[in-house]
């Protein structure tokens, strides 16, 4: 081979292996501004539990609380209310609650609630995330004579029942979610830890 | 005297090839000369963008992009800023007519078949360029933090999630939080005021150079360069500078009038440039009753809302802007412009037009049993203007186009 002579293929591996080293190199680089998006350790530690009085609640009452930025909604539901959850299950697209990520084990029952009394859930639609409005009220016109009393989405129509399963045929693919939570005395309720015992 | 000014253009020239670019790009770049009023909005489209960034720039400089004061420095820019009231209605009834701009150009290319071989990447650009706006306008309505903007973020990031797999954990790195929250108002900021309206730029410099390697389309749809004179120049074509730039310079003018009308006396258009909800501080534990988007989006929004299932939805809204992208390969007829296409191609492209604007109007409104049905019925519509058109184009009676331009 003469010495003058250029080796294509030498240089073409030298290329390659170039690129390829810089190209591992421009990967390393790019981590820690793509992890710079993710939760800082501030929002992580805005998720500490908090502790919600309870003892005030009227039956059929509702009650909001913030907890990781996000609504929990805590209801209490009477007899008759806890009987139109059975009634409607066959309407249901998860009447068992079987989607596990949805609840806590504790809550994955008939009523999706540790004491059927209280109901405690996430209050954003698992569509899109909007929160839905409390619509207790019996067949109002605009949700047809069927309604049984539930939660309702406005933003795309997805409609739950009074324990937040959702109506099979919506757009919101599964249950509302049951944040982890335990009763500290009967009428105090600690919302982001699991049950001692559990 | 001549003598002087010709040794200083030489000088420069060696230099900068300032005199070259102007005679490539405006006093020797030739464009057709029956260009009409439609050809109007691209040049319109970047007096916006200049708008959008000047007027962008001065509100920066009173606004803050964090949670607890976003809403209180809009509201300071509104009423104790001097002339801060006419910035912002200037920047957000712009973005409104950003939009009106942008749909009117793309729907110019749909008349006349602008996108077809040799365009077909000029339309990519352009299609990238409508993409990258849409996304400009969302993050930015989250900045006034009113509710519209927290609701609306909340969704839209949300239809990341319905990505399988990787869905909750991408939509959680897009928000920087569990919910849309401070970390995510500060890095759409970020993004609002400079990342994105830098690749815009970028973009709109890349859409111009292919446009300039292919030149104009025409409303006759033919090729202006197959006919030169002796010399090079096409025998239809004018020079951008003075004949076009005069145009533009009236089309501007009038387009100008209309929008100061808008911002002085329309500047909320009754809800649709601003809407009545965002007048309300944002609200974490409480959606307003009614939460649609600005309607420049309503039209994919009504698509989404239209099927029942979240990740389909999401999906076939993505594939109401993917399947305009494929548009120069979908389009199978002999012609480009309407003037020469035949019937069916007409009639489909009314069709499509009302089935935009009719999903358009009903993604405004509630989503009840009736309108969903309606809804449904245009996305399909919609969606076979363009899947149905390799053959409906292809079998079309089309007419002869003329050698020269009309």
């Amino acid at each position: 081979m003469n010495d003058d002579a250029v080796d294509h293929q030498k240089r073409r591996i030298l290329t390659a292996a170039a690129v390829a080293v810089g190209g591992i190199g421009a990967a390393y680089v790019a981590t820690p501004f793509v992890l710079s998006m993710d939760p800082s350790a501030k929002a992580h530690a805005a998720g500490a539990p908090i502790d919600v009085d309870i003892s005030k609640l009227q039956y059929g009452q509702l009650m909001t609380v913030e907890w990781r930025g996000k609504p929990i909604w805590i209801l209490r539901r009477n007899e008759e209310m806890l009987n139109r959850i059975q009634a409607v299950s066959g309407q249901m697209r998860d009447p068992e609650s079987n989607e596990l990520s949805q609840q806590p084990h504790y809550a994955k029952n008939k009523f999706r609630a540790v004491n059927p009394e209280y109901l405690i859930l996430i209050g954003l639609c698992t569509h899109l995330g909007c929160a839905p409005t409390f619509r207790p009220d019996m067949a109002p016109d605009d949700l047809g004579a069927e309604w049984q009393g539930g939660f309702f989405c406005p933003c795309h129509g997805s409609t739950y029942d009074l324990a937040g399963r959702v109506y099979a045929g919506k757009p919101a693919p599964s249950n509302l979610v049951v944040p982890p939570y335990r009763y500290v005395t009967s009428t105090r309720i600690l919302i982001g830890v699991d049950p001692e015992r559990a | 005297m001549n003598r002087w000014i010709g040794l200083g253009k030489d000088w420069l020239e060696t230099r900068f090839p300032l005199i070259e670019f102007w005679n490539d790009h405006l006093a020797k770049y030739y464009a057709p000369k029956n260009l009409n009023f439609w050809y109007l909005f691209g040049s319109l489209a970047i007096l916006m963008l200049v708008i959008q960034v000047l007027t962008g720039i001065f509100l920066t400089m009173n606004y803050k992009p964090t949670a607890d004061t976003a809403f209180a420095s809009v509201e300071y820019i509104m009423r104790d800023v001097n002339w801060g009231w006419l910035i912002r209605y200037m920047h957000s009834t712009g973005a409104s007519f950003f939009f009106i701009v942008i749909y009117l150009h793309m729907f110019r290319a749909f008349l006349y078949g602008s996108y077809g071989k040799p365009r077909e990447l000029l339309w990519l650009f352009g299609m990238l360029l409508f993409v990258l706006l849409m996304a400009e306008a969302f993050m930015g309505y989250l900045l006034p933090w009113g509710q519209m903007s927290f609701w609306g973020a909340q969704v839209i990031i949300s239809l990341f999630g319905a990505i399988p797999y990787i869905g909750n954990d991408l939509a959680l790195w897009i928000r920087g939080d569990f919910v849309v929250a401070d970390a995510t108002l500060n890095r759409f900021f970020a993004f609002h005021v400079i990342a994105l309206p830098l690749i815009l730029v970028g973009l709109v410099v890349f859409h111009l150079i292919a446009l300039h390697r292919v030149g104009s389309n025409n409303p006759d749809g033919i090729e202006i360069k197959a006919k030169k004179d002796e010399s090079g120049v096409p025998l239809d074509g004018i020079p951008f500078h003075p004949y076009f730039t005069v145009k533009d310079i009236l089309g501007a003018t009038v387009f100008l009038m209309i929008f100061a009308l808008v911002v002085f006396y329309f500047p909320e258009m009754g809800g649709w440039f601003l809407e009545k909800d965002n007048f309300v501080p944002a609200d974490p534990l409480k959606t307003p009753e009614h939460i649609t988007p600005l309607w420049y989006f309503t039209p994919f929004y009504a698509i989404l809302r239209a099927v029942p299932d979240k990740f389909l939805g999401v999906m076939c809204m993505g594939a109401s802007i993917a399947v305009l992208f494929a548009l120069p390969w979908l389009d199978r007829s002999p012609v480009r412009s309407i003037r020469y296409r035949g019937p069916i191609f007409k009639m489909a492209l009314i069709i499509f037009v009302v089935s935009f604007i009719s999903l358009g109007y009903l993604g405004t409104v509630a989503a009840t049993a009736v309108a969903t049905n309606f809804s449904r019925l245009f996305s399909v519509l919609y969606f076979a203007f363009f899947l149905l058109m390799p053959y409906y184009s292809k079998i079309d009676k089309t007419k002869q186009p003329p050698d020269r331009v009309t």
